[in-house]
């Protein structure tokens, strides 16, 4: 059950995030600073110091300083009002991605492994054919289409994502509808949706969820890679892949503090989520089936 | 014979890559209130003649003949008369309860699932109905809130037993119902499931390679070899006086408390492979009594004389009367 997960990263195999005891503290520090962000992305509005899009040029690339902790990019935007406010994007457009790659992956993969057959193969390939586009090669394609915005980016994400999840649901029904209770279900009058909905389904949504929870992570990279080629979000709302370009002209000019920081968070975030998802994929696979 | 609680005539069944079909050509009833045995090494197709009563099938099987419950063939049922059958009519007891349950869920749920959905009843009445089934199979209430993983493998046959029970069915199929039991277990649920069936007027179909249990539970037993059945008879004169070479085998290879030490007797060889067509007797390759017929011509079910109800499938089973009861008994 292990390595049913079709993208791990192993991090969560490291020898050094395991003390003596057993306990990981790796894994404890990442879902603590996950409840950090999540915190600040949620109470945003209320714990950043300034507006986060209040241009102040004469004060442009600042160091960090009293009024400016994180100091200011190079329009003389306050950094750490625009970590904060940013971390709401960066967090919401992978929950999208997420969230529809998951739901729509589910049904797929549920409906190809229960039904089999030529429904199976049918749905099987043309995933698989999604396979075939790389995720932001897609992503590009549908924004050039539909224009910039969180919403074309999510959706083209979310279809790109699509196939791991629904490969990955599609292979645990398979092994899930030979178990003999669900022949039992049959014996006892119950129709194939009711055994599929009802009790395959919840049997195997831990594994997809932990796989989600990694996907999450790689999401939000492609989230940031879009909105660093400034093919994401909107070029005013705060957002740390749209930091990141902002602040290359800061790098240029020997500031690279308004480009390092939103990087860090976006790579420890993506870290975090990674630890975090193979450590629960981990102990659904360890539960005594 | 209408009134017969299941009727399966003729069953034959193909299973894709299979050069023989894996039943062939199946005549087994139970009665109302009968307990009927179905014994046979593995893979002589007795489970999946227990399974084909509820349409269990492998996929890919085809199948030929009826199988008819309380007169309806399950066989030719649409989806919807299907449920209804595998709701009320008939129920399946497995071989192994812990995997038959699904362990995310509280037994009260898996109890009463079958019939608030399919039958719509109101949960206050479904659970009642398990409490009831659950005090007759011996285990409280306390059981309903409980998770399979906290009862013994006893316990989770007897709540397997109640699930039988919950749609008052009139037939039920057990499949090797003991097997995954220890011993002062399986005495026990074997026990319980005669009283049930005394209790509640069911008709019981109880799969097993268990001579000794098949003996102790059953009126009647079927001996079934390759997809065919060998001997049929009422328990206590088929176990005395087997009429087929196969049965006496069987027999003979069955420890006994009360028989004098020594090895068992084994039965040489192996089944008949599926790859394989068959013609003539289908045991004729392991029976010592073999002779030239037997490997050319299938031997039909021929009436034992003078004992009612006995069916036997074996060219030679006259001349050797004698031979097969002194070595079946051992006396």
């Amino acid at each position: 059950m292990t390595d049913a997960l079709v993208r791990r990263p192993g991090l969560a195999r490291l020898r050094i995030s395991k003390d003596r005891t057993g306990r990981s503290w790796l894994y404890l520090l990442c879902l603590g600073f996950l409840g950090v962000v999540v915190l600040m992305a949620v109470l945003a509005p209320w714990i950043s110091p300034h507006d986060p899009n209040a241009v102040d040029l004469g004060n442009a690339l600042a160091g960090p300083s009293g009024t400016h902790p994180l100091g200011v990019d190079g329009s003389g935007r306050d950094t750490a009002s625009r970590l904060i406010t940013g971390a709401r994007t960066s967090l919401l457009g992978p929950l999208g991605v997420v969230v529809f790659s998951t739901v729509a992956g589910v049904a797929v993969g549920l409906a190809a492994g229960w039904r089999g057959g030529w429904l199976d193969s049918v749905l099987s390939r043309t995933t698989e054919l999604v396979f075939a586009f790389p995720g932001l090669l897609l992503a590009l394609l549908i924004v050039s289409i539909y224009g910039e915005g969180l919403i074309a980016p999510v959706i083209a994400l979310g279809i790109a994502y699509l196939p791991y999840v629904s490969r990955l649901t599609r292979s645990l029904v398979l092994a899930e509808r030979e178990r003999p209770y669900v022949e039992a279900y049959q014996v006892q009058g119950h129709s194939g949706l009711q055994i599929c909905l009802r009790h395959v389904l919840p049997n195997i949504a831990p594994v997809v969820l932990a796989q989600s929870t990694i996907n999450f992570g790689y999401a939000l990279i492609d989230l940031a890679g879009l909105s660093f080629l400034g093919l994401g979000v909107p070029a005013l709302t705060p957002d740390w892949g749209r930091m990141v370009f902002d602040g290359e002209s800061a790098i240029q000019s020997g500031y690279p503090l308004s480009a390092i920081l939103p990087c860090a968070a976006i790579v420890l975030t993506v870290v975090a989520f990674n630890v975090v998802g193979e450590r629960w994929a981990d102990q659904v696979a360890r539960r005594d089936r | 014979m209408s009134t017969d609680t299941l009727q399966i005539q003729g069953l034959r069944l193909h299973l894709p890559g299979a050069a023989r079909p894996v039943l062939a050509g199946i005549d087994l009833t139970v009665g109302e209130r009968e307990t009927v045995a179905l014994v046979g090494e593995s893979g002589s197709g007795k489970s999946l003649t227990s399974r084909s009563v509820l349409r269990l099938l492998p996929p890919g099987a085809t199948t030929e003949g009826t199988v008819a419950v309380q007169g309806e063939n399950v066989l030719a049922m649409d989806a919807k008369a299907l449920r209804r059958l595998r709701t009320h009519t008939a129920a399946m007891i497995f071989q192994d309860p812990r995997a038959a349950i699904n362990p995310l869920r509280r037994i009260g749920d898996f109890l009463t699932e079958s019939l608030r959905l399919n039958a719509d009843l109101p949960e206050a009445e479904a659970t009642e109905r398990a409490v009831r089934m659950l005090d007759a199979v011996g285990l409280g209430e306390r059981v309903l809130g409980q998770y399979p993983g906290q009862l013994s493998g006893g316990m989770l046959q007897r709540v397997m037993i109640a699930s039988a029970l919950m749609g008052d069915p009139a037939l039920i199929l057990a499949d090797e119902p003991t097997t995954a039991l220890d011993v002062t277990t399986q005495a026990e649920v074997v026990g319980l499931l005669d009283d049930l069936r005394e209790r509640f007027g069911t008709g019981l179909l109880f799969v097993t390679h268990d001579l000794g249990l098949a003996a102790a539970i059953s009126d009647r037993v079927y001996v079934m070899y390759a997809g065919r059945i060998a001997e049929t008879g009422p328990a206590e004169a088929l176990f005395e006086r087997p009429r087929h070479p196969y049965t006496a085998a069987l027999l003979r290879s069955t420890p006994r408390l009360d028989a004098p030490q020594g090895r068992l007797a084994a039965i040489k060889g192996q089944p008949p492979s599926l790859k394989l067509e068959l013609t003539g007797c289908p045991f004729a390759a392991r029976c010592p009594f073999a002779t030239q017929v037997c490997t050319e011509e299938l031997p039909p079910h021929r009436p034992v004389p003078e004992e009612s109800g006995r069916l036997v499938a074996c060219h030679h089973s006259e001349k050797l009367a004698d031979q097969l009861a002194g070595s079946a008994t051992d006396d």
